[in-house]
C-alpha cells in the first residue's frame, strides 16, 4: 500500500491533525466507496477513477551504478478530487501532485509539481489513442510503450525532473500485475476502512540519473503500485509504516503498518516469485523499530526488524539514507532500503505521519 | 494777581478725579483737583512719587481720561472727546516733553524736530531752524537719536515741542535724567523759549528749586492740591 | 555648584513660560507644525512607498521574470499548459479591475506560483478552504479592503483577510478572475519561477526580466521627490518660527542671565540648563508635531493615493499605519531642528558678559553688517545654483541646485527689502508717510525671518502650482493629440478581427489598426509600433521634431519615429539611423510619450508588417462623428457581446485622467494651504517678538497725536506691504523653481521635458491666500496695539523698562 500524502488537502500543510495524515481520514460525502466485489479490469482501471476521491500511480526503484552504487528512484503521480467529477478548464475539481525524488547514499534530491485537471497540465489519458497510455504533469510523464496487446505496465519510460537532478528510465517486465488484498480489494482497518490497490512489483530497469556530479547509468528493479480510494484511514489513524521487499530470490513482500492510538493495524502480501499473491492475515506481520534518526526536526526509525512467522522471516532493515526525507508540501519519509537476516534483498520504506 | 486777569483761561480743572485699579483694589490717585491755567504762564507741579501729579499731566493732555469732573483745555471739554479729536489736540495744541523716550529713534534729529509741526501741519523751517539754532542742535541734524547724549535729546524733544507751536507745554521731569548742570542748562533753554513763543507751561517736578523758577506752583499731597 | 542652585536657577529659567503662555504656545506651535508638515509628508511617503513594494512583490513582480505576448495582449491558456509541458516552471496570472467594484483583480494558480511570490504564502490560509479558492468562492484581500467593502465586493466571493496585500486589489484563483473580468482562457502574463529553465520559447512570447527597477517605481520616486522636497521647505519656514520665538525668549529672559550668573552659575551651567530646557520642548513639540503629522498624513493619504493609483496604477493604502521610520525621524529633526534654532541664541548667551547691558536695540545696529553678509552669501548661493543647474548631471545636482537656489534667494531677501524700503522712503509724500517708510527699515531686521519663511512657502507654492499645472496642460493636450480617435477596440482572436470590421467599415469613417511588438531599442526594452497612413496621425501625432514630410516617410517604410524618451536616452536627433530588427531606419522625427518610461518606436503599418509578419492584428482605433460614438460603442458590445476591456472611449479615458489630476490638485492646494499658515505663524511670533521692543517706538508718536488705532492701521499695513513685496519677490524664484523642475529635475527623472505654462490668474489667488494668511497673522498684533491701555504707553516716558 501507497497510501500516501494526499493532495490539495495538503497545501493545508498541517501534518498529524486530529484529522490524520494529510486529511486522509475525513468523510468523503459524494465519493464512491471501494467495492470488495469489484473485479478489476485492465487496460480501464489503469486510467483514473473520477469518483474516488484519490488516486496515485507511484514507482519505487532500486538501482545500482556501474560502480556498484545503491541508488533509490521515486516518481509519483497522486490525484486529489474536490468533486467526484472531471471538469474542463479552470474550473475541474481535480487536483494533482506529482513528486519525484533521487536517493543517493548521501545525498536525497526532491521535486514537487501540483496542477488541477481540465486544462491539460496533469492527468492520465487512457491511451492507445491518440497517445499512448501516459500519465503526466508539466514535463513530467510515464509514457507506456507496451506493445498492442500486452499490459501498458509492461513497457513504458519514465521521466522527471527537479531544479538539480533528473532522471530518464525504461521499465519493461513479461509478469502480470499482482492484485494486492482481497482480489484488488485492500483493507486498511478493523473498522473496514478499504482501498482498491494492485502492483505491478517485477519491473526491471535500465537508464540514467541526471545528478549534480553528472549522469549516471543505472540498471535495477522497479515496483509499481496503483491504489483509489476515497477514505483509506480509520479516523484514529496517525500515519503508516510501508515496506516493500524484493527478496534476492525473487519474492516480493508488501507489508505495511497503519499507525493508531491502540495497537495499530497491519497487514500485507507475500507474493511469489511467480506473481501468486497471498494476502496476511491482519497482524500476522510484526515491525519493530531498531533505531531513529534525527530527521527534519523529527525522530524517525530508519532501522527496523520485520518478522512474519507464518513464512520463516525475520529480518533486519536499514534505510540507504536515513536522510530520505520528502519536503513535499506534506512532508514524509521515503527511502530505499536493505535487508537482511533470514532473507536478503533490497527495497523501499515509507513512513508518514511522524 | 493782575497779570493773571490779563491773561485768556487757556487751561481749567474741575475736581478732576482719577482712580487706577491695581491687584490691591481700586487706587485713588487725583482726588477732586480743581485748578486753571491762563495763557503763557508758566505752572509747576510738585507732590511726593505717587501724589498724582504725572497722572494729572496726562489727563490735561489728553493720553488718558478723568473718572470723573471737567477739563477744559482752549474751550475744549476732554473729559468727552473721541480719541480722534484728543489726538487732534495732542497734535496742535499741546506740546509733550518726557524725562525719556521723547523721540523717534527711526527718524533723524532733523526730522524728529519737524515731526510735530508737520503732523499739525504748521511747520515753519525758519522757525524750526531757530529753534535748532537756539537749542545748539545744528551739528546734530544728520544724527539718530541714539547717537547723541541724553541731554542733547531732551532739547531735541523741546524744540520738536515748540515748533508746533502749542499753546501749552506740558513737561514731565523733562531734566530727570540728566546731570544737575545739564538740567540747569536744558530747563533754562526751554523756560526762555516757552515764555518767548507765548505758550503756557505745566512742568511737573520734585525739585523746589526748579519749581520755583516759574510762575506759580501747585503741591499734591494724596491726589489733592495742598491748600 | 550644588543642586539647589541649580533647581532655582532652571526654576527662574522655566517661570519665564509661565508669565509668558503665549511665547511657550508659539514656540511649541511652531516646533510642533513644522514637524508635522515634515513627518506628514514623510508619512505619505512610507506608506505609499510600502503599498508599492506590497504591490509589486504581491505576485513576485520584484523577483520574478515573466512571459508576455510579444505583440502585447493576452496569452492563452493553451500557451501555459504547453509551457508546462515544455518544462517551463511558470505560473499564469491575470490582472484587471472589476467593473462592477471598482476592485482590482489578480488571478493566480496557487498550485503553481512561486513560493518567491508573496502571496503565495497566503493562500493556504485562506480560511482553511482551498476547495473554495479554486472553486473561486473564496479570494484573498487586505483585511483593511475586506472591512471597507464591508461585504458589497465580488457578487459569490467571500474574501478572507491575507498580509502584505496591496489595498483595493483582490486576489482569486486564475479561473475566478477569468470570469470576473470576462477574459475566459485569457492570461496576461506567466510568471517564471526562479532556476534553470529550457531555451527556446514560442515566437509570440517573450521573456521581461523582473521589474526590480521597474517602471512603477521610477514614476512614482519623482512624486515622492517633489512631496520631500516640499516637506522639507515646509519644514525650513517651521524653524524660522521656532528661531525668532526662541530669540524672543532668550532676550526677554537676559536680566535673569544676568542675575543668576552673577549669583555664581557658570555660563556653562547656565548653557547647559538651557539646552536642557529647549531639549524638553523640543520632544514634547516634536511629539505633538509627530501626532499631528499622523493627522496631516491620514487627511492627505486617500488623495495621495488616488494620484498615484491613477497616475501610474499603483495602490496606497486609504488609511496609515504608524511606522517607526518616520515618527523617529521626527522627532529626531525636530531636535535638531530646534538645537539649529537655538544654535545662534546659544551661542551668545555662552559669551554674554556677566554684566551685559540690558540694551533692545544693539542687534538692530548691527544689522547692517549682518545684511551684507548674507547678500555676499546669497549671491555666492544663487551662482553656486546656476552652475549645478547648467553642468550638474543627475536629480540630486538638480535638487542641490534647487535648494542652493531657495536659500540664496531667501537670504537675499532683506537686501532686497531694504532696498525697496529705501526707494519708497525718497518719494516724500508727507511726514506720515516718512515716520512709516522709516519705521518700516528698522523693523526688517526683526522680520526678515518671517519674510523669508513667507518667500519660502510663497515661492514653492508657485512653483509646485506651476509644474502641476504645466503637467496637467501638457499631458491633456497630449492625450488630445494621442487619443485622436473616438473609439479604440480590442479584438479577441483575427477570427473576431475580422468579423468586427466587416461590420464596422459601413458604421465608421475610417478603422485604423494598431499593431505593436516588443524589442529592444537602444539596448532597453521597449516597443515598436506601426500605424496606418492616415490624417488622424498626419493631423495629430504630438511631434516635438520632425523632418519634411515626415508622414511620407513614415508611410513609405523608410523612416521611423522615436518617443522623447528614447531620443534624449539615446542621445539621438534627427537623420540618426537607429538599430530595429531587421534593418535600421533614420529618424524622421521625435513625439512626446508622457507617461511611459520605456522607449518607443513608431514606422509605418506596411513596414511593421514587413518586420514582424506574424503580429496579428487585433487592435483598431475607429474614427466617427464624436456624437455618434457612445451609440457604436453601444451597438459593438451588444452585437458582438464584447467584454468591457475590449472598448475604451476616448472620452472616459479623458474623464479619467482630468479626474486624476484634480486629485493630484486637492493635495497640492492642501500643502499649499499649511505652507502659508506655517508662514502666517513664522508671522505672527515675529510680530508679537516686535512688539514688545515696539512701545519705545510708538509711544512717542503716540503722544504726538496720533491716535492709537491709527498706529495699529499703519502698523497692518507696514506688514501686508512687506508680505506683498516678499511674494512678488517669490514670484520669479517660484517660477524659477518651476522652471527647474520642470525642465531639469523631469528630464532627469523621467527622461521627458514639459513645456511651462504660466497661469497668472492662479498667482492672483494664491498672493490672495498669502495676504490673507499674513493679514490674519497680524491681525492680534494690531488689535492688541490698538486696544493698548493708555497707562502701558505712559509707563514707557516714567520708567526703565
Amino acid at each position: 500500500m501507497n497510501a500516501k500524502a494526499l493532495i490539495l488537502s495538503l497545501l493545508l500543510a498541517s501534518p498529524v491533525a486530529a484529522q490524520g495524515f494529510a486529511d486522509l481520514g475525513s468523510a468523503a460525502p459524494g465519493f464512491a466507496l471501494p467495492d470488495p466485489d469489484r473485479t478489476l479490469t485492465f487496460p480501464a482501471d489503469h486510467g483514473p477513477h473520477w469518483d474516488f476521491r484519490i488516486e496515485w500511480w507511484y514507482l519505487t526503484a532500486v538501482l545500482s551504478g556501474p560502480d556498484g552504487t545503491d541508488y533509490g528512484v521515486q516518481w509519483t503521480l497522486f490525484r486529489s478530487a474536490l468533486a467526484p467529477v472531471e471538469g474542463e478548464g479552470w474550473a475541474s475539481p481535480q487536483l494533482w501532485m506529482g513528486h519525484a525524488a533521487v536517493t543517493t547514499p548521501d545525498h536525497h534530491f526532491v521535486a514537487e509539481r501540483l496542477a488541477r485537471g481540465g486544462i491539460g497540465q496533469a492527468g492520465v489519458a487512457p491511451g492507445p489513442q491518440p497517445e499512448p497510455f501516459t500519465a503526466w504533469i508539466d514535463d513530467w510523464a510515464l509514457t507506456s510503450r507496451a506493445a498492442p496487446g500486452t499490459d501498458v505496465l509492461s513497457d513504458f519510460s519514465l521521466t522527471a525532473t527537479g531544479p538539480d537532478f533528473g532522471y530518464a528510465l525504461q521499465l519493461r517486465t513479461d509478469a502480470p500485475l499482482v492484485l494486492q488484498g482481497d482480489k484488488g480489494y485492500s483493507v486498511k482497518s478493523q473498522a473496514g476502512q478499504a482501498s482498491h490497490y494492485y502492483s505491478q512489483p517485477f519491473l526491471s530497469v535500465t537508464g540514467k540519473l541526471r545528478l549534480p556530479e553528472g549522469e549516471v547509468a543505472v540498471t535495477g528493479q522497479a515496483w509499481i503500485d496503483r491504489e483509489w480510494s476515497s477514505q483509506p484511514l480509520a479516523e484514529n489513524q496517525t500515519g503508516w509504516d510501508w515496506f516493500s521487499l524484493m527478496f534476492d530470490d525473487g519474492t516480493r513482500l508488501m507489508g505495511f503498518v497503519l499507525r493508531d492510538d491502540a495497537a495499530g493495524f497491519t497487514s500485507g502480501t507475500w507474493i511469489a516469485a511467480d506473481g501468486t499473491p497471498a494476502p496476511l492475515a491482519p497482524g500476522a506481520l510484526t515491525a519493530e523499530p531498531l533505531m531513529t534518526a534525527r530527521v527534519a526536526g523529527r525522530e524517525i526509525p530508519v532501522e527496523w526488524r520485520l518478522t512474519l512467522p507464518d513464512r520463516g522471516l525475520d529480518v533486519t532493515l536499514a534505510a540507504l539514507n536515513p536522510q530520505a526525507w520528502m519536503a513535499t508540501s506534506v512532508p514524509y519519509w521515503e527511502g530505499p532500503i536493505r535487508f537482511s537476516g533470514s532473507h536478503s534483498g533490497r527495497g523501499y520504506l515509507e513512513m508518514t505521519g511522524y | 494777581m493782575g497779570k493773571l486777569h490779563l491773561s485768556v483761561m487757556l487751561l481749567s480743572l474741575t475736581n478732576v478725579k482719577k482712580t487706577y485699579a491695581t491687584s490691591e483694589g481700586p487706587l485713588v490717585v487725583l482726588d477732586g483737583v480743581t485748578l486753571d491755567l491762563g495763557s503763557g504762564q508758566s505752572m509747576a507741579l510738585t507732590g511726593e512719587s505717587g501724589s498724582g501729579k504725572s497722572t494729572l499731566l496726562h489727563l490735561v493732555a489728553g493720553l488718558d481720561r478723568p473718572d470723573a469732573g471737567e477739563i477744559v483745555l482752549a474751550g475744549k471739554s476732554l473729559a468727552t472727546l473721541p480719541d480722534r479729536e484728543l489726538a487732534a489736540l495732542r497734535r496742535g495744541t499741546v506740546g509733550l516733553v518726557f524725562q525719556q523716550f521723547n523721540l523717534i529713534p527711526s527718524l533723524d534729529v532733523r526730522a524728529n524736530l519737524s515731526f510735530q509741526a508737520r503732523l499739525a501741519a504748521r511747520h515753519d523751517p525758519d522757525w524750526c531752524a531757530h529753534l535748532a539754532d537756539a537749542l545748539g542742535l545744528t551739528a546734530l541734524l544728520d544724527r539718530y537719536p541714539e547717537q547723541v547724549s541724553g541731554g542733547q535729546q531732551q532739547r531735541v524733544a523741546i524744540g520738536r515741542t515748540l515748533a508746533a507751536r502749542p499753546r501749552l507745554v506740558l513737561a514731565d521731569e523733562p531734566t530727570g535724567n540728566l546731570d544737575e548742570a545739564t538740567a540747569d542748562s536744558v530747563l533754562g533753554l526751554m523756560l526762555q523759549l516757552v515764555s518767548a513763543s507765548g505758550a503756557a507751561l505745566m512742568m511737573v517736578t520734585h525739585s523746589p528749586r526748579l519749581a520755583g523758577r516759574l510762575d506759580r506752583r501747585l503741591h499734591l499731597t494724596g491726589g489733592k492740591v495742598a491748600p | 555648584m550644588n543642586r539647589a542652585v541649580i533647581r532655582s536657577g532652571m526654576g527662574a529659567l522655566l517661570s519665564h513660560w509661565v508669565r509668558h503662555p503665549m511665547q511657550l504656545l508659539t514656540l511649541l506651535v511652531g516646533l510642533a507644525l513644522a514637524t508635522a508638515l515634515w513627518s506628514g509628508v514623510q508619512a505619505i511617503n512610507a506608506e505609499a512607498r510600502a503599498a508599492y513594494a506590497r504591490a509589486a512583490a504581491a505576485v513576485g513582480e520584484d523577483t520574478l521574470a515573466r512571459i508576455v505576448a510579444v505583440a502585447g495582449g493576452p496569452i492563452g491558456d493553451s500557451d501555459y499548459v504547453a509551457l508546462r509541458r515544455a518544462g517551463w516552471l511558470v505560473s499564469p496570472l491575470v490582472e484587471g479591475r472589476h467593473r462592477a467594484s471598482g476592485l482590482r483583480v489578480i488571478g493566480i494558480d496557487p498550485l503553481t506560483l512561486p513560493p518567491q511570490a508573496a502571496v503565495s504564502g497566503a493562500v493556504p490560509v485562506v480560511g482553511g478552504d482551498i476547495a473554495g479558492f479554486l472553486g473561486g468562492t473564496r479570494g484573498l484581500a487586505d483585511a483593511e479592503t475586506i472591512a471597507a467593502l464591508g461585504g458589497d465586493g465580488l457578487p459569490g466571493v467571500r474574501l478572507a483577510p491575507a498580509d502584505g496585500l496591496p489595498p483595493m486589489t483582490v486576489i482569486l484563483d486564475v479561473g475566478a478572475a477569468q470570469r470576473l473580468l470576462a477574459a475566459p482562457g485569457q492570461l496576461d502574463a506567466l510568471i517564471l519561477a526562479p532556476g534553470p529553465h529550457p531555451n527556446a520559447l514560442p515566437q509570440h512570447l517573450a521573456l521581461r526580466a523582473a521589474a526590480r527597477d521597474g517602471s512603477l517605481a521610477r514614476l512614482t520616486e519623482s512624486f515622492h521627490l517633489n512631496l520631500t522636497a516640499f516637506g522639507f521647505l515646509a519644514f525650513a519656514v517651521g524653524l524660522f518660527i521656532v528661531h525668532s520665538a526662541i530669540g524672543l525668549a532668550f532676550e526677554q529672559r537676559r536680566p535673569v542671565f544676568r542675575t543668576l550668573r552673577a549669583l555664581g552659575l557658570s555660563a556653562g551651567t547656565l548653557t547647559g540648563l538651557l539646552v536642557a530646557e529647549l531639549l524638553v520642548l523640543a520632544i514634547i513639540a516634536g511629539l505633538l508635531g509627530v501626532a499631528l503629522g499622523y493627522l496631516v498624513a491620514a487627511a492627505l493619504l486617500p488623495d495621495v493615493g488616488a494620484t498615484l493609483s491613477g497616475l501610474y496604477g499603483a495602490t496606497v493604502p486609504g488609511t496609515l499605519s504608524i511606522r517607526a521610520e518616520w515618527w523617529a525621524t521626527g522627532l529626531v529633526i525636530a531636535v535638531l531642528g530646534t538645537l539649529a534654532a537655538a544654535g545662534q541664541s546659544l551661542w551668545r548667551l555662552w559669551h554674554l558678559p556677566v554684566l551685559a547691558p540690558a540694551q533692545a536695540r544693539a542687534w538692530a545696529l548691527a544689522s547692517t553688517r549682518t545684511r551684507r553678509l548674507q547678500f555676499g552669501a546669497a549671491v555666492a548661493l544663487l551662482a553656486a545654483s546656476a552652475g549645478l543647474v547648467a553642468f550638474g548631471h543627475g536629480l540630486w545636482a538638480a535638487f542641490g541646485g534647487l535648494g542652493a537656489l531657495l536659500l540664496g534667494a531667501a537670504l537675499a531677501l532683506p537686501s532686497i527689502m531694504d532696498a525697496v524700503v529705501r526707494v519708497a522712503q525718497r518719494a516724500r509724500s508727507g511726514v506720515l508717510w516718512e515716520w512709516f517708510w522709516a519705521d518700516t527699515r528698522q523693523q526688517l531686521p526683526g522680520l526678515s525671518l518671517a519674510l523669508m519663511a513667507l518667500l519660502l512657502a510663497m515661492a514653492a507654492n508657485i512653483g509646485v502650482g506651476t509644474m502641476v499645472t504645466s503637467f496637467r496642460t501638457t499631458f491633456v493636450g497630449w492625450l488630445d493629440q494621442r487619443l485622436a480617435s473616438e473609439l479604440y477596440l480590442t479584438a479577441a482572436s483575427a477570427d473576431e478581427a475580422a468579423r468586427l470590421t466587416l461590420w464596422l467599415r459601413p458604421r465608421t469613417d475610417a478603422i485604423l489598426p494598431i499593431v505593436s511588438a516588443e524589442a529592444d531599442l537602444i539596448g532597453q526594452p521597449g516597443s515598436i509600433y506601426g500605424v496606418a497612413d492616415h490624417a488622424t496621425y498626419r493631423d495629430h501625432w504630438p511631434l516635438l521634431q520632425s523632418v519634411d514630410g515626415v508622414w511620407d516617410r513614415v508611410a513609405d517604410g523608410t523612416g521611423v519615429l522615436v518617443n522623447e524618451q528614447m531620443a534624449r536616452r539615446g542621445g539621438l536627433g534627427l537623420g540618426v539611423e537607429v538599430a530595429l530588427p531587421h534593418g535600421a531606419l533614420p529618424i524622421v522625427g521625435v513625439y512626446s510619450d508622457y507617461g511611459n518610461p520605456s522607449p518607443q518606436a513608431l514606422i509605418g503599418l506596411v513596414a511593421f508588417q514587413r518586420r514582424f509578419p506574424d503580429t496579428e492584428v487585433l487592435r483598431f482605433g475607429l474614427r466617427i462623428a464624436p456624437d455618434r460614438a457612445a451609440g457604436l460603442a453601444a451597438d459593438l458590445r451588444q452585437t458582438f457581446d464584447l467584454p468591457e476591456t475590449a472598448l475604451v472611449d476616448q472620452a472616459g479615458i479623458k474623464a479619467f485622467s482630468l479626474r486624476v489630476f484634480d486629485r493630484t490638485f486637492t493635495v497640492t492646494a492642501a500643502l499649499n494651504v499649511l505652507t502659508l499658515g506655517v508662514a502666517g505663524l513664522a508671522m505672527f511670533a515675529s510680530l508679537l517678538t516686535l512688539a514688545t521692543f515696539r512701545q519705545p517706538q510708538l509711544a512717542p508718536v503716540w503722544a504726538m497725536g496720533l491716535t492709537l488705532r491709527h498706529i495699529a492701521l499703519l502698523d497692518f499695513c507696514r506688514t501686508l506691504v512687506l508680505a506683498t513685496v516678499a511674494c512678488l519677490a517669490a514670484l520669479p524664484l517660484g517660477l524659477a523653481l518651476a522652471w527647474v523642475l520642470l525642465a531639469v529635475v523631469n528630464v532627469e527623472a523621467f527622461g521627458w521635458r514639459l513645456p511651462m505654462q504660466v497661469f497668472p490668474l492662479d498667482w492672483l489667488g494664491l498672493f490672495g491666500a498669502a495676504l490673507l494668511a499674513i493679514g490674519l497673522a497680524a491681525l492680534i498684533p494690531t488689535l492688541k496695539l490698538a486696544r493698548r491701555a493708555p497707562v502701558d504707553l505712559l509707563r514707557v516716558f516714567a520708567h526703565e523698562r
